[in-house]
């Protein structure tokens, strides 16, 4: 759901190749770097690929290669769910309506008096090639007042409305399910205000998370915030699907750093509540209820955000450990020794890491083969302090013999290098056809016990083979931020199949019913995990969430079809 | 049988070839309070010594050596886990070595310790000299094959491909000889824990220039440094008659 516009992808890479992370890298000599290149990401699109890694919430910022045309219609893959009659069916005169409120031409894709569907392909489909919308209507305002004008008349007229960001999102929540028209936020993309004695940042809900990030690296500042898709993903759809990643561990959920939000309700209201205070008891703190809401209620069209200072000393270390009991030592040990600096603990497992390798055809830090993985980074104002503490916890694990072998990035190349490892699961796991993917909260003690089972089913049931073409499944790895007891299921397939998807579902759901787990930690529910919020939700917050939904969406125009 | 390698590998801390360089107020040389690390192709050297000893070449002796301040040292370590079986430090606060100095001291390094190949980066990525392999060979009045992509040893006899404009070229010249190395002749490992531990334990020297009888006089002057002009940043157009009504404003239409 954190998503934008998805511009073709030369114009794409374009921005990408913009930003201050290539140019600097520019003015290195140019021997040195291509010195590297060998050990750099190799990915089919790879300047692309460089540019904004992938964890496994974020997409590769474009695969040029892959037309949206063959992607299924999410209408033909949930033949169950049918258009809303009571919802309109837009008109030339709505048409004309959206062009006077947004002025500029480039404002809008009007697939209704002309033939626009290429442009509107890649609104309507989703990165992972999942989902596929119908809309023929997309709408680019660039302000706030424009959002209210637009989404009162859809209110007042019944037009169902999809809000749309970066389009980064995981379960199906970014695109149109029919015809809703989309309102993308992609044109609102300017930096409001910046505090440098409190780290305040007020920004659109456009901005892109990597360039508010580079922003902030400007001024010593970094935002609270980082995951794989930071390249494409708006911090607006970021606030609306209250998006997780790598740096919750260190600075928490965007629950407590956002302090204000703007926002719009369907009948126009604008909530004006851009506050920049940390404490503020007075009333109800109504924005919480927008973090997260996946677009449910409205619009998040400006925030207001609380940022740390970006540490100068960075470590990061990569280990081979032989049980996930011994994971769990070294993670407790992690936090003993650390502490204060420890800014991520990252999980990986074999499998995940010999995908990794097979598809990007980069070579693996450990020689040997080791049961897991885990990257540790540190993030700390002196390095001299940082190297202290980071070494004495290396000699207590290796002498310990906590971990197997382990490898410190002695420079920046190799940290980058290091964190691709975790980064590069996601797109490696879907590199070889499809991935079905579960992004799960799960007690710490029992968090790996899931990719066991799910892998031993799939030997039973004969749909898995590494080398067998004929079956679905390639491999099941598992992997994700152990420090936050989130993990990541991703079952690599050749090719999306229904019986694969039976076998998972409700599987997995019922499977982390049962450990008092949730069926989405980071990723939201959006249209792939609607049905299943009974599994981590009970009937009575799930009747109390209504009530709210019909609060501030009585019509139901707000991203139908999906959340709840 | 065959000649024992006895190798001396000198390398440098550099500015981490990630970090953008920035000039100091005065224009004198640029902001080092930044992540340094080992010169890049220095750890080129350090994998291709390492390298030929997993090769089963008679290495005997794989000798790190830098010059520079304290901090040096961890690059040192790092040159020791990934392989070197010792180190020299020689600790040089105060002034900045030039590749003449350098290679006067390498050669007093080579003459003490014994060496006879000397693996060096073809240069550092900070002043981009690409001179002290060539001094020092000319000051030992060895062979030397500078560039090298691919290095084969037999017996006394080494192979040294380097590539050139349009094709390769092949050398081959007897020990003792200097290598510089490039970037395509090997991909350096990580610095695994182990061996970080053990690289703790391995001797690691620590000299003045004194000790070597090199003064280590400064010949050049730095005039001034500057940035290179500022990028000048794109533009985004609108749209289509936007675009064009820009490439007629620059002349381009």
């Amino acid at each position: 759901m954190p998503s934008i516009n998805r511009c073709l992808p030369a114009v794409r890479r374009l921005r990408i190749a913009n930003t201050n992370f290539q140019q600097s890298s520019q003015l290195r000599i140019q021997a040195a770097r291509s010195a590297y290149q060998p050990l750099q990401r190799r990915w089919q699109h790879s300047e692309a690929a460089t540019a904004s890694s992938n964890a496994d919430e974020g997409p590769p910022p474009s695969r040029s290669g892959l037309s949206q045309s063959k992607i299924k219609y999410t209408a033909e893959s949930y033949p169950d769910l049918k258009r809303d009659s009571r919802f309109k069916e837009i008109t030339s005169d709505d048409v004309k309506f959206f062009k006077d409120v947004l002025g500029a031409d480039n404002a809008i894709i009007d697939g209704y008096s002309q033939d626009a569907t290429s442009d509107l392909e890649a609104y309507n489909a989703d990165w992972m090639r999942k989902y596929r919308g119908q809309t023929r209507l997309v709408l680019k305002p660039d302000s706030t007042e424009q959002v209210s004008k637009i989404l009162k008349y859809c209110n007042d007229n019944l037009i169902a409305v999809n809000p749309q960001g970066g389009n980064t999102g995981l379960v199906g929540g970014s695109v149109p399910v029919f015809d809703e028209t989309i309102i993308n936020l992609g044109r609102m993309k300017n930096i409001r205000s910046f505090d440098d004695v409190s780290g305040i940042l007020v920004a659109d809900a456009g901005v892109v998370l990597e360039e508010a990030d580079n922003y902030l690296g400007e001024h010593g500042y970094v935002f609270p915030l980082d995951l794989g898709a930071k390249g494409t993903c708006q911090i607006g759809g970021n606030i609306a699907t209250n998006a997780g990643g790598l740096r919750l561990l260190r600075y928490g959920s965007l629950h407590g750093n956002v302090l204000g939000i703007e926002a719009v309700l369907p009948d126009g209201t604008i909530v004006d509540d851009l506050c920049k205070l940390r404490k503020n008891n007075t009333g109800y703190d109504l924005k919480q209820l927008f973090i997260g809401a996946e677009g449910t209620i409205g619009i998040v069209t400006g925030v207001s955000i609380i940022c740390p200072q970006r540490s100068p000393a960075v470590n990061v270390a990569y280990f081979g450990l032989e049980s996930y009991e011994k994971v769990q030592e070294a993670f407790k040990e992690a936090k003993k020794q650390l502490q204060e600096i420890l800014s991520a603990f990252e999980l990986m497992d074999s499998q995940s890491q010999k995908l990794y390798n097979k598809a990007s055809g980069n070579k693996l830090p450990l020689e040997n083969d080791h049961a897991f993985y885990c990257l540790i980074e540190t993030s700390g104002s002196n390095t001299d302090h940082d190297s202290e503490k980071l070494n004495a916890f290396l000699e207590h694990v290796m002498g310990e013999e906590i971990v197997e072998d382990g490898v410190v990035a002695e420079n920046e190349t190799q940290l980058k290098n290091l964190w691709a490892c975790r980064e590069g699961i996601s797109e490696a796991s879907q590199h070889f056809g499809g991935v079905y993917k579960y992004d799960l909260s799960i007690p710490l003690p029992q968090l790996y016990d899931l990719i066991e089972d799910c892998r031993k089913m799939f030997q039973e049931n004969g749909l898995m083979d590494p080398e067998d073409e004929s079956k679905p499944v390639l491999d099941v790895v598992g992997y994700g931020h152990m420090g936050d007891a989130n993990l990541h299921l991703n079952v690599a397939t050749r090719r999306y199949d229904k019986q694969v998807e039976k076998v998972l579902e409700p599987w997995v759901f019922e499977w982390v019913k049962e450990r008092h787990g949730s069926i989405s930690a980071e990723h939201g529910l959006g249209l792939a995990k609607k049905p299943f919020i009974g599994y981590s939700r009970s009937d009575n917050m799930i009747n109390l969430m209504g009530q709210i939904k019909k609060l501030y969406d009585p019509n139901g125009i707000m991203n139908p079809y999906k959340y709840i | 049988m065959a000649t024992k390698l006895r190798i001396l590998v000198p390398v440098k801390r550099v500015i981490d070839y990630a970090v953008k360089p920035r000039v100091n107020k005065a224009q004198t040389g640029v902001e080092t309070n930044v992540k340094h690390s080992m010169n890049p192709f220095d750890e080129l050297s350090i994998e291709e010594a390492v390298r030929l000893r997993e090769k089963k070449k008679p290495v005997e002796d794989i000798l790190a050596f830098s010059a520079g301040p304290a901090k040096s040292q961890d690059i040192l370590r790092t040159a020791m886990a990934m392989g070197a079986d010792r180190g020299i430090h020689v600790v040089e606060e105060k002034q900045e070595l030039e590749p003449l100095g350098v290679a006067k001291l390498l050669k007093k390094v080579v003459e003490q310790e014994d060496r006879n190949l000397v693996i060096l980066g073809k240069q550092s990525i900070d002043d981009d000299a690409n001179q002290t392999g060539q001094m020092l060979a000319g000051l030992l009045n060895w062979p030397q094959a500078t560039q090298a992509s691919q290095v084969e040893i037999d017996g006394d006899t080494c192979t040294v491909t380097r590539e050139v404009d349009g094709g390769v070229e092949t050398l081959r010249a007897k020990l003792p000889m200097i290598i510089t190395t490039d970037l395509r002749l090997n991909e350096p490992r990580y610095a695994s824990l182990p061996n970080i531990m053990k690289a703790k334990k391995k001797p690691l020297d620590k000299k003045t220039l004194a000790d070597f009888g090199v003064d280590g006089e400064k010949r050049l002057k730095t005039v001034k440094v500057t940035e290179p002009p500022a990028r000048q940043g794109g533009g985004k157009v609108e749209d289509v008659d936007g675009m064009i009504g820009k490439l007629k404003e620059l002349g381009a239409l």
